[in-house]
């Protein structure tokens, strides 16, 4: 499924946050949103999702304006995975990815078969199968993001949006994840902190500052040191690497 | 292995609805029996079955009266306010994502108190039934409140839960304030006997009228039992798997307010149910609110028909108020709970 947005614009009360930002994600594209703290990122990638509404403009996911879809027939093509959210609520890991089924389910339909296997594929892919059933106050920050992202996973979407679903991880799970979002064979949108994983694992690139979208375009469009240098004031030296069109970033103590 | 699981739980939640619900005939039947004047267990169950006209034992008169109109129509609103009370926690305590929520925290208790108080002590209306019709539209002139403090109750829980502590500060006030101008002693006393609860003045019209609201609140809120569960990690959580997460809040703050303002006004602000039943009922059927919420009903329900026989026998010749009853039982209970669910560390 595409997404396509124009002139998404939003803020509170004078403030702008977002303002005047177009793009279009292909379907199965993975499109990294990059840029400062406070750019606007998780603002956009809510606005995307429909979960908050533009002050003016417009996205279509798939060909349809998602202000004219229900909110439970969106979230049946359309996850969100958000960054770090907690509970006090003494639930298990399986408890937790069955809330992804609540699109597809009725008010008191029992559980079925396709929620079943939904479930167990979702887990099987963060590889959180064999912890189904520990409680959740027990596992580690990066333990409950892979059960975060299974969660979305169960939802079977076609379009997947993620903020900064990396944090907390360590480097092979922050790999792992990113890798496996690419695979899965839907649209995402991930915010990201880490330059060089947006640049390994992202077909295309966005890059917002104070709201405005800045560049656009495949990595090696996009990372440039001038960008590095204005948008993210650091001084860096950007190389080529192994994979054709993929930089590798190396920022200067200087 | 995962579905088996599940219908494990089923049916641990099955049995332990059947179990529960036998415990509440008996305690029921107990609190039918027990008073200051102690009638037989047959006895109370012939006196049942002549009223509902299945035999026809002779009785004393007295007692047959005694059993039906004061203690079984009591016993029966007793059980109905405990059940209606736990699900407003429960829903409350899922709602506001704090685990100290309680049916009164929206101002609703204490908005009653001062209806009532505007009753008894400036004599607005005379009889019981204007007491609750006055605790109803106090308990309801404190929720419109809250709902325009917090916007609609969409405001997010923290703002919801402040709007509910300035509404309670307010009205407590303004019954404070009724009562030490205008008040003498006995009115004085009359109002904090109220506040702390009484099962005493109930029959079955109460009753028939309690019935109808529980069971249209608690379908509701089955009904909304899966959207619930959706807020276990916040509205923006609950949005984002589908749920419309306004309409739900106003919906089942409205459900709750109307619920509690119903029980406060007929048997007064009774405290600590609502807040421990549904931490207790948690522990043994899990937190997924489509089992938590009919197993909170039976625990409520039997714990407030045992607080209340409580109230009668503690004291000789007196009834405790079933508000002190409930805290004097219901916090040793839940330090166990308390205990046996600390954080292994």
């Amino acid at each position: 499924m595409s997404v396509v947005a124009e002139n998404l614009r939003w803020g509170v009360k004078r403030k702008t946050i977002v303002s005047d930002v177009s793009l279009t994600v292909a379907p199965g594209e993975t499109l990294g949103l990059i840029g400062p703290n406070g750019s606007g990122k998780s603002s956009l990638l809510r606005l995307l999702a429909g979960l908050r509404k533009p002050l003016s403009g417009r996205v279509e996911i798939n060909g349809r304006d998602i202000a004219q879809i229900p909110r439970k027939v969106l979230s049946r093509q359309v996850a969100f995975v958000q960054q770090s959210a907690a509970t006090d609520t003494n639930v298990t890991v399986r408890d937790v990815v069955r809330l992804g089924r609540t699109p597809h389910r009725s008010a008191l339909a029992g559980w079925s078969e396709p929620d079943e296997t939904a479930v167990a594929h979702a887990l099987d892919r963060v590889d959180m199968t064999s912890r189904r059933a520990q409680p959740w106050q027990t596992l580690s920050g990066g333990e409950r993001q892979r059960v975060h992202i299974a969660r979305a996973l169960a939802q079977t979407p076609q379009v997947m949006f993620l903020d900064e679903p990396t944090n907390h991880l360590d480097i092979h799970h922050q790999i792992e994840i990113l890798r496996m979002v690419r695979d899965l064979d839907l649209t995402s949108v991930i915010a990201l902190h880490d330059l060089n994983l947006a640049a390994m694992f992202c077909d295309r690139i966005l890059v917002l500052e104070a709201g405005v979208l800045r560049a656009c375009g495949t990595p090696d469009a996009v990372l440039t040191q001038a960008i590095l240098r204005d948008v993210f004031r650091v001084t860096a030296h950007v190389s080529g690497s192994p994979d054709a069109g993929r930089p590798h970033i190396r920022f200067s103590s200087e | 292995m995962a579905s088996v699981a599940s219908e494990g739980r089923t049916v641990r939640l099955a049995l332990f609805l059947c179990l529960s619900l036998i415990v509440l005939a008996f305690a029921v039947a107990a609190a039918t029996a027990i008073g200051d004047y102690n009638i037989g267990l047959g006895t109370v169950f012939l006196s049942v079955t002549n009223e509902l006209g299945l035999t026809g034992a002779e009785i004393a008169p007295i007692e047959q009266s005694v059993v039906w109109n004061l203690r079984l129509s009591r016993a029966l609103v007793a059980a109905l306010a405990g059940a209606g009370l736990a699900i407003c926690g429960a829903i409350l305590q899922a709602l506001l994502r704090n685990t100290l929520a309680e049916p009164f925290v929206l101002g609703v208790s204490a908005g009653a108190s001062t209806g009532a108080v505007c009753v008894i002590v400036l004599g607005i209306g005379a009889g019981s039934l204007s007491l609750s019709l006055g605790a109803f539209a106090g308990a309801f002139a404190a929720f419109a409140l809250v709902a325009l403090l917090s916007n609609g109750a969409t405001s997010g829980p923290n703002h919801t839960i402040l709007a509910g502590v300035a509404a309670s500060q307010l009205f407590n006030a303004l019954t404070s304030y009724i009562v030490t101008t205008s008040g003498n002693a006995q009115q004085a006393r009359d109002v904090m006997f109220w506040l702390l609860g009484s099962f005493g003045g109930v029959r079955w019209p109460d009753f028939q009228l309690l019935l109808v609201v529980v069971i249209v609140s608690l379908s509701v809120c089955i009904w909304m039992a899966r959207s619930l569960d959706a807020f276990t990690f916040g509205d923006e959580d609950a949005a984002a798997l589908g749920v419309p997460v306004a309409r739900i809040r106003l919906v089942l703050f409205g459900v709750t307010a109307l619920l509690t303002a119903t029980v406060v006004s007929m048997v007064g602000a009774i405290g600590f149910v609502g807040l421990v039943v549904p931490h207790a009922a948690r522990y043994v059927v899990g937190p997924l609110h489509l089992r938590l919420l009919p197993a909170c009903a039976m625990v409520g329900a039997v714990f407030m028909v045992v607080a209340d026989i409580a109230s009668r026998v503690i004291a000789a010749q007196q009834t405790v108020p079933i508000g002190v009853v409930t805290a004097l039982v219901g916090v040793p209970f839940f330090a166990i709970i308390l205990y046996q669910a600390r954080p292994q560390s």
